[in-house]
C-alpha cells in the first residue's frame, strides 16, 4: 500500500535490509545497512523481522507526506525528526497518520540514521534482498537513491497498540572521538615497522567517506621497505583497513568485494556499527585486541540483541 | 585471518594458473559440503575467504577441515571446468578500439580475432562490479597499454584488452580498457533466475558473430 510521497530525499537516503551473502563470488558486495545493530533496532520497535527493509539516512533526512497509517521507528544518528513540526524521539515508535509531514532535518550526533515501518519497505526482492547497490543499479527503489516525488510503499503490517521505546540507557551515544578495536591483519606482516604508530595514531574521517570505504587523513602508515606497493588481488571485508600507497588508511565498507592493496588491520564485526556513525571531521583511533577478543565482543553483542528482542516481548508482548 | 569473519586462505603467492586450479579445487570440495558455519566461499586469484559466523563455528574448526580436504583435493574428482561460450562481434561500432590495437601490435584487425579467440581463458576472479572476470592466457601479441584516457561510460557487454588481460564489462562503467568488439549476452541480468552465465573457474570461449547475428541476440537478450 502507498505509505509515503517524497517531497525532499535528502542527499543519500536508500532503501536496505541486512544484504546479500549469496553472490559475493559474483562481485556482487554485501550491500545492506551500513550499521546493521540500528536498523534490527528499528525494525524490532515498530514489530516488524530484524531484515525488513528500511530507509538509511546519510548526514540530512528526507521531507515525507504520509499516505496511509503506520508506526515508524528512527534509529542510529539523532538527526531531530519531526511530525507536523513536533519534535519526535528517537529510538521509539509514533503513528504517522495520513496527511501528515515527517521531516528529518539533520544529524547531530551520528551520521546515518534508520527508518523503519509498520511491514517492511515494500520494494523486490533481488538476489535475497531488498537492499540497494547504486553502481549497479540494483534493489531498492529502481536501484537509485530517493528522489523528489518518489512513493513509496510499505508491507503488510499490524499496527501496535500502544508506542515502544528502547530504554534510555541502551541507546548507543556516537562520540566525535571513536575508538575502534581491531585485529591484525590479513597483511600486517608488510608493516612489522610501521603497525605499533598504526595502533597509537589518531586519524581524522575525511569527506571521502561513503558505503564503499571511509578514508581517513593522518600519519602516513608506513610499509615495510621490502613490501611490494600492491597485492595480488584477493577478496576483502567490511572493516579491512587498507594502506594504499600515499599510507592513508582506508576502511573498507559493504560496497566493496575485492582489493590489491595490503590491509594493516581489520575493524571489528562489533564495532562496525560505530564506523558507519562516524562523522568527517570525527577522529578515529584504532586499538589492537586478539582474535578471541573479537569473538567474545561480537557475542557480547549477539547477547545484547537478544537481551532487547526479550525486554520488548516482555513489556509490549509480541 | 580477515577479521573476525573471514578465514583467508593461500594457496602460493602471483597469478599463476597451477595455484588457481588449486583454488578452484578447495571451492568445489567446500561448496559440495558447506561445513555448519560457513556463509559464504569467496575464490580469488591464489586465495580463498570463508565467511563464517563465529557463533556457530571457529577458524580453528575450518583450519582442520580444509586440512581434510587439502588431502581430498589430491584425489577427488574435481570436474573439468565448464566452457562458457561468449558470441562478440569484433571491430566497426563495437569495437572501436580495434584499430588502434592493429596499430600498436602490427596485426590486421582480423588476426586479432583469430589470436582473441584461439584461447578458453580461465577466470581467475570474479569482483570489482558484478560479474567482471579477472581472466587469465591473454596472448602476448595482443597485450598493449590501456587507453591514456579512460571512457566515462562503456557500454555493458564490452569486450576489451590492457596489458596482460582481457576481459567483458558487464553493466554500463567507466573503463580505460582497449575495446575490441561487444557481447549481445546479459552477462548481469539481476533479476534472472541465475543472474550469471558464470563462475570462477570456469573458462570463457569468444565466439565471433556478424552484425547481424549480434542484433538478433541482443534483441532477444535485452528486450
Amino acid at each position: 500500500m502507498e505509505l509515503f510521497a517524497v517531497r525532499n530525499p535528502g542527499p543519500m537516503t536508500t532503501v536496505q535490509d541486512l544484504g546479500r551473502l549469496a553472490f559475493l563470488d559474483r562481485g556482487v558486495p554485501l550491500s545492506g545497512a551500513l550499521d546493521p545493530f540500528a536498523c534490527r533496532v528499528a525494525n524490532l520497535l515498530v514489530g516488524n523481522p530484524e531484515d525488513a527493509a528500511v530507509l538509511e539516512i546519510t548526514v540530512m533526512g528526507p521531507t515525507i507526506e504520509v499516505l496511509t497509517p503506520a508506526d515508524i521507528a528512527l534509529t542510529g544518528a539523532d538527526m531531530g525528526m519531526t511530525i507536523n513540526q513536533a519534535p519526535i524521539r528517537a529510538w521509539r515508535t509514533v503513528r504517522a497518520n495520513p496527511g501528515e509531514v515527517i521531516r528529518i532535518p539533520r544529524a547531530a550526533s551520528g551520521c546515518r540514521a534508520y527508518l523503519a515501518v509498520t511491514g517492511g519497505i515494500d520494494v523486490p526482492l533481488m538476489m535475497g534482498s531488498r537492499s540497494t547497490f547504486v553502481r549497479a543499479k540494483i534493489g531498492g527503489v529502481q536501484g537509485r537513491g530517493l528522489i523528489k516525488g518518489d512513493i513509496l510503499h510499505r508491507r503488510a503490517g499490524s499496527l501496535l497498540t500502544r508506542p515502544r521505546e528502547l530504554p534510555d540507557e541502551w541507546i548507543p551515544r556516537y562520540a566525535r572521538e571513536i575508538a575502534l578495536r581491531a585485529v591484525p591483519g590479513p597483511q600486517d606482516d608488510a608493516f612489522r615497522e610501521g603497525i605499533d604508530a598504526f595502533f597509537g595514531a589518531s586519524y581524522e574521517v575525511t569527506q571521502q567517506a561513503d558505503r564503499m570505504g571511509c578514508r581517513l587523513r593522518g600519519p602516513a602508515v608506513h610499509r615495510d621497505g621490502e613490501s611490494p606497493e600492491s597485492i595480488v588481488t584477493e577478496p576483502t571485508m567490511p572493516g579491512n583497513v587498507q594502506v594504499p600507497a600515499d599510507g592513508q588508511p582506508i576502511i573498507l565498507l559493504v560496497e566493496q568485494t575485492s582489493g590489491g592493496y595490503a590491509k594493516i588491520a581489520t575493524v571489528i564485526t562489533a564495532d562496525l556499527p560505530n564506523v558507519a556513525q562516524a562523522m568527517p571531521g570525527n577522529i578515529v583511533l584504532f586499538e589492537r585486541v586478539t582474535l578471541e577478543d573479537a569473538h567474545r565482543l561480537y557475542r557480547e553483542q549477539q547477547k545484547h540483541l537478544q537481551q532487547i528482542r526479550e525486554h520488548l516481548k516482555r513489556v509490549y508482548g509480541l | 585471518m580477515s577479521g573476525d569473519r573471514a578465514l583467508l586462505v593461500e594457496y602460493g603467492d602471483g597469478i599463476d594458473p597451477v595455484i588457481n586450479e588449486k583454488v578452484r579445487a578447495m571451492t568445489t570440495l567446500l561448496k559440495r559440503n558447506l561445513p555448519a558455519g560457513v556463509e559464504a566461499v569467496v575464490p580469488a586469484y591464489r586465495s580463498l575467504s570463508i565467511i563464517y559466523d563465529p557463533l556457530a563455528t571457529t577458524p580453528g574448526r575450518l583450519a582442520e577441515i580444509l586440512h581434510a580436504l587439502e588431502a581430498d583435493s589430491r584425489a577427488a574428482e574435481i570436474a573439468k571446468a565448464k566452457v562458457v561460450p561468449i558470441p562478440v562481434c569484433y571491430g566497426g561500432e563495437f569495437g572501436p578500439d580495434i584499430g588502434v590495437v592493429a596499430e600498436h601490435t602490427g596485426l590486421r584487425e582480423d588476426e586479432i580475432v583469430v589470436i582473441h579467440i584461439a584461447v578458453d581463458y580461465p577466470i581467475y576472479m570474479i569482483g570489482f562490479t558484478p560479474g567482471f572476470c579477472y581472466l587469465g592466457g591473454l596472448d602476448r601479441r595482443l597485450q598493449m597499454p590501456r587507453r591514456k584516457t579512460p571512457r566515462t561510460n562503456l557500454p555493458a557487454g564490452s569486450v576489451g584488452v590492457a596489458e596482460s588481460q582481457t576481459g567483458m564489462y558487464p553493466v554500463d562503467s567507466p573503463g580505460g580498457w582497449q575495446i575490441i568488439g561487444r557481447t549481445p549476452l546479459r552477462l548481469f541480468a539481476p533479476a534472472r533466475e541465475n543472474p550469471f552465465l558464470y563462475e570462477a573457474g570456469d573458462r570463457i570461449r569468444f565466439v565471433p558473430i556478424a552484425e547481424a547475428e549480434f542484433r538478433r541476440l541482443r534483441e532477444k537478450e535485452w528486450s
